[in-house]
């Protein structure tokens, strides 16, 4: 099946989406979506699936023109999407979410649970998809969640499948569990659009490449043919600067003291095991390990967000084990969490809004019990200028960024602040190579500046980028310690000792 | 999905706040006139009856000095109910406990309101006013505290709470200090003059209702839309009502945030309470809130939980009071005819996606922004 999109504009009031785009998926073939957060990547993506009306443009299946009146539509021509947020009900079955919608149903509309699990089996089974049926998904690692989205649009039987950003919330080893995946699709003539920031996956299993940029189509090109370099300079414009400056290691003292921190999760499964780190003002200290070790919660205790069971917590000289976060946050501590869609963001509230979410209550934006607007959105213009948030205005609500600029968002409001500490997860998951390379400055200049930044991230280079220190935590531990300005980094030995190998 | 996806497309405009304001209820409310016609005209009333009768609507409405006076009188608590439930609701507290709260409230002005009758006008109002709102807040603050603390969930027990709130009323109306003396049945003492709300246009007509509690109304109008839209507090309401989660983590208080939405809206609520006794019962009797409380929560889900929607429902739903009567004494048209409308209306707004459906002419087309 082949897909031609033809001069798709899709605007949204005054904002120009997409302008003009011709595009073409041909089966059996991987096609690599590139260009920087909010060039309209998404946008293109959810008018293929039918989740928006185009503007302007048509869509033809086998040179037919279609009209999608929603996804259903789209789905029922077979073109399926797995969004940027995973869209599973949290408190069903794989199976279950699989014919979520599509229920095959017996006798008397019962729901015939049995045929969707062989189904299941028979789909995991042809694409190398492993995954157990009756598994809840909540309890699954975000990897084989992914998984799961994957078969569904395939049991819908789509042979155009739309991947937006799959990649950004793996493990370097379900990538390349997941890159297996997308070639045995290929294989069965599926036609794959896939869309990343990472270059080095774009260029390794795309068939061919297309790079957006503001909304138009500036280019395509075949990765055998083209480099990094080339192919961010084809998404911004100009020449990109991969390496961060990096001022001296000089840490001063320590300003974060962690003793014996005992951490449970919500059911009372130990999440941190007994742990002590300390951090020194002016320097940066990366927690490198796999997803699920602990980190989400080492991050919630530090922030105040989740109960300490026992240890200790000091910062500056003060006992802050068990003060509230916004004690923590008038001393300073900035917190970036990891997840924005849920913690990081209201969705509703508008770009402004969301850069005061954590400072409205004290100067300069509040006055007595009201909040100055004025100062708020002249000082949010200025913020998101500064960090590059491509929003139209202020006034726009945040659930209409794109997802990158929603991250920037989130970013710009904890380091555009007065901090003495950051504590930052997963700061960069979703942007391009541009704004990584404009955040992590940023953090490299808080540490300049004396700030103490403790850094988790499940992207080892984004790690070893940044970090003065790396501790690795292995099942709510800190088992190894590795710091550049002692050794060179070995980043297969850093890899090994995440999946277990030094405890 | 694509009418969902257009609800939320784009705020910069203020069109989509424009659409969920003024024209899906004012779609809604033309819907609700229609069926109601047919229901009339499927009960055997004759058409000639049913156009006398809405006819009779808009004079008992609007159609003079009185009739305006009416539906004034009868708007002010359900907007000062209203209002409350607004703010519970964008705090993410579904507050069913108006009733109970406009129950204790008026209670409490009356008791105040006769314990302060020595006293001049100008201490003996406020005083009762305020008594009637920390009545209320007191109340409804219970719920939010057991919410709060415990996760008990405030529907549960804001509508335990208004049970509990009529009996308690006709208990404590038959008890000494409240009870008018040398009555058996439960009835209170009268408020004092000092105490009550006083009726503004007696110098044209002395039948003329409307008093001084449109003004309490209307400046609770522009606090409500202060404390939601330019208040640290509002903000935090706003906040927990839209994403607990990241509320949580931004540092505010959830549980503060709670008891304080919840202690306002019945602040709120009380002097609904109070506008009813103060201003134009006189008197505290078993029944006096007369569902109050529960018409409020239509007015506020119709006003779209914005203090400006609330005014407007209000004054709606005054109107259609007012106007009801009327229908009845012109038309004899029954009563229970004007409540199937308003639950009409009330259907018609929790149902935008009917009403658009219904009328797409009236609404922006998907994609043209
Ligand atoms: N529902 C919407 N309403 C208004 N504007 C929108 C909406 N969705 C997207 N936009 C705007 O369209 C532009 C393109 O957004 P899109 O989400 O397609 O970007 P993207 O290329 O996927 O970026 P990212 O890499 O950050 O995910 C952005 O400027 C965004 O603000
Ligand atoms: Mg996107």
């Amino acid at each position: 099946m082949r897909v031609e999109l033809k001069n798709i504009t899709k605007r949204f009031g005054p904002v120009i989406a997409n302008k003009g785009v011709n595009l073409t998926i041909e089966p059996g073939e991987v096609l690599g979506l590139l260009g920087e957060n909010g060039a309209g990547k998404s946008t293109l993506m959810n008018v293929l699936c039918g989740l928006y009306d185009p503007t302007e443009g048509e869509i033809f299946i086998d040179d037919k023109p279609v009209v999608f009146d929603g996804p259903g539509d789209a789905i029922r021509a077979g073109i399926g999407m797995v969004h940027q947020h995973f869209m599973l009900v949290p408190v069903f079955s794989v199976a279950e979410n699989v014919v979520l919608g599509v229920e095959p149903t017996g006798a008397l509309d019962h729901l015939d649970l049995a045929t969707a699990r062989a189904e299941v089996e028979r789909l995991s089974e042809d694409y190398g998809l492993a995954v157990d049926p009756d598994a809840i998904i909540e309890t699954l690692p975000v990897g084989v969640q992914q998984r799961v989205e994957i078969i569904k649009v395939l049991f819908r039987s789509a042979d155009v499948l739309i991947l937006d950003e799959p990649t950004a919330v793996l493990t370097p080893q379900e990538v390349d569990e997941f890159f297996q995946i997308v070639r045995s699709l290929c294989e069965a003539g599926k036609a794959i659009v896939f869309i990343t920031h990472k270059l080095n996956e774009i260029l390794e299993i795309s068939d061919r490449i297309s790079v957006i940029r503001r909304g138009e189509i500036v280019g395509s090109g075949d990765p055998k043919e083209l480099t990094r370099p080339e192919l961010a300079e084809m998404m911004v414009g100009h020449p990109v600067d991969f390496d961060v400056a990096r001022a001296p290691y000089a840490p001063r003292e320590v300003i974060l003291d962690v003793a014996d921190l005992t951490v449970l999760r919500d059911h009372g499964a130990v999440a941190i095991d007994n742990l002590s780190l300390k951090v020194r003002s002016g320097e940066i200290v990366g927690i490198a390990g796999v997803q699920g070790n602990g980190q989400s919660a080492l991050i919630e205790a530090l922030a105040g967000l989740r109960r300490v069971a026992s240890g200790r917590v000091t910062f500056d000289g003060t006992d802050i084990t068990h003060i509230s976060p916004r004690a923590r946050h008038r001393m300073g501590i900035a917190h970036v969490p990891e997840d924005r869609q849920r913690a990081g963001l209201i969705g509703n509230f508008t770009v402004a809004e969301n850069m005061v979410l954590d400072t409205y209550y004290g100067p300069p934006f509040a006055k007595g019990a009201s909040i100055d607007w004025g100062r708020v959105h002249a000082d949010a213009a200025r913020v998101a200028e500064e960090y590059d948030v491509r929003t139209p205005s202020v006034f726009a609500a945040a659930a209409h960024l794109s997802g990158g600029n929603q991250q920037k968002l989130v970013v710009a409001r904890e380091l555009s602040r007065d901090t003495r500490f950051v504590i930052a997860g997963q700061p960069t998951r979703g942007l391009d190579v541009g704004s990584i390379a404009f955040i992590h400055a940023q953090l490299m200049a808080a540490r300049d500046e004396g700030d103490g930044l403790l850094i988790v991230s499940s992207e080892l280079d984004e790690i070893m980028a940044v970090s003065d220190r790396i501790l690795v935590m292995f099942k709510g531990r800190i088992v190894a310690e590795y710091a550049p300005h002692i050794a060179p980094l070995d980043k297969g030995e850093i890899g090994l000792v995440m999946a277990g190998a030094a405890a | 999905m694509n009418a969902m996806d257009k609800a939320t497309q784009w705020r910069l405009l203020g069109r989509t706040q424009v659409e969920d304001l003024v024209i899906v209820p004012l779609f809604a409310f033309v819907a609700a006139l229609f069926l109601g016609a047919l229901v009339m005209a499927a009960t055997g009333v004759d058409l000639a009856v049913i156009g006398q009768s809405y006819v009779a609507l808009v004079k008992g409405s609007v159609g003079s000095l009185n009739a305006v006076s009416e539906t004034l009188t009868a708007a002010a608590p359900l907007v000062l109910a209203g209002l409350g439930l607004a703010l519970g609701f964008r705090a993410g507290l579904f507050n069913i406990g108006a009733e109970g709260q406009v129950v204790m409230g008026g209670l409490a002005a009356v008791v105040a309101g006769v314990a302060l009758g020595d006293f001049p006008a100008i201490v003996a109002l406020p005083g009762a006013l305020l008594a009637g709102a920390l009545t209320g807040a007191f109340y409804a603050g219970i719920a939010g505290w057991l919410r709060a603390v415990t996760g008990a969930h405030e529907v549960i027990s804001t509508i335990m709470l208004n049970l509990i709130s009529y009996r308690l009323l006709d208990y404590l109306l038959r008890t000494p200090l409240i009870q008018k003396e040398g009555r058996a049945d439960p009835i209170s003492k009268s408020v004092p003059d000092a105490a009550e709300l006083p009726r503004l246009l007696t110098f044209i007509d002395a039948n003329l209702r409307v008093h001084a509690g449109i003004f309490l109304t209307l400046a609770m109008v522009a606090v409500a839309y202060w404390l939601l839209f330019r208040s640290k507090l509002g903000f935090e309401f706003r906040a927990a009502g839209e994403n607990a989660v990241a509320a949580r983590f931004a540092g505010m208080n959830a549980s503060l945030t709670i008891i304080l939405a919840m202690a306002i809206a019945g602040a709120l609520a009380g002097l609904a309470g109070a506008n009813q006794t103060l201003g134009v019962l006189d008197r505290a009797t078993p029944g006096f809130s007369a569902g109050i409380g529960f018409d409020a929560i239509a007015v506020a889900l119709m006003g779209r939980s914005h203090p400006v929607g609330v005014l407007l429902a209000g004054l709606l739903f005054g109107a259609l009071e007012a106007g009801g009567r009327q229908m009845q004494v012109d038309a004899g048209v029954s009563i229970d005819l004007i409540a199937i409308i308003q639950s009409l209306i009330i259907v018609f707004i929790a149902a935008p996606l009917l009403v658009k459906a219904l009328f797409p002419w009236g609404f922006r087309r998907e994609g043209s922004g």
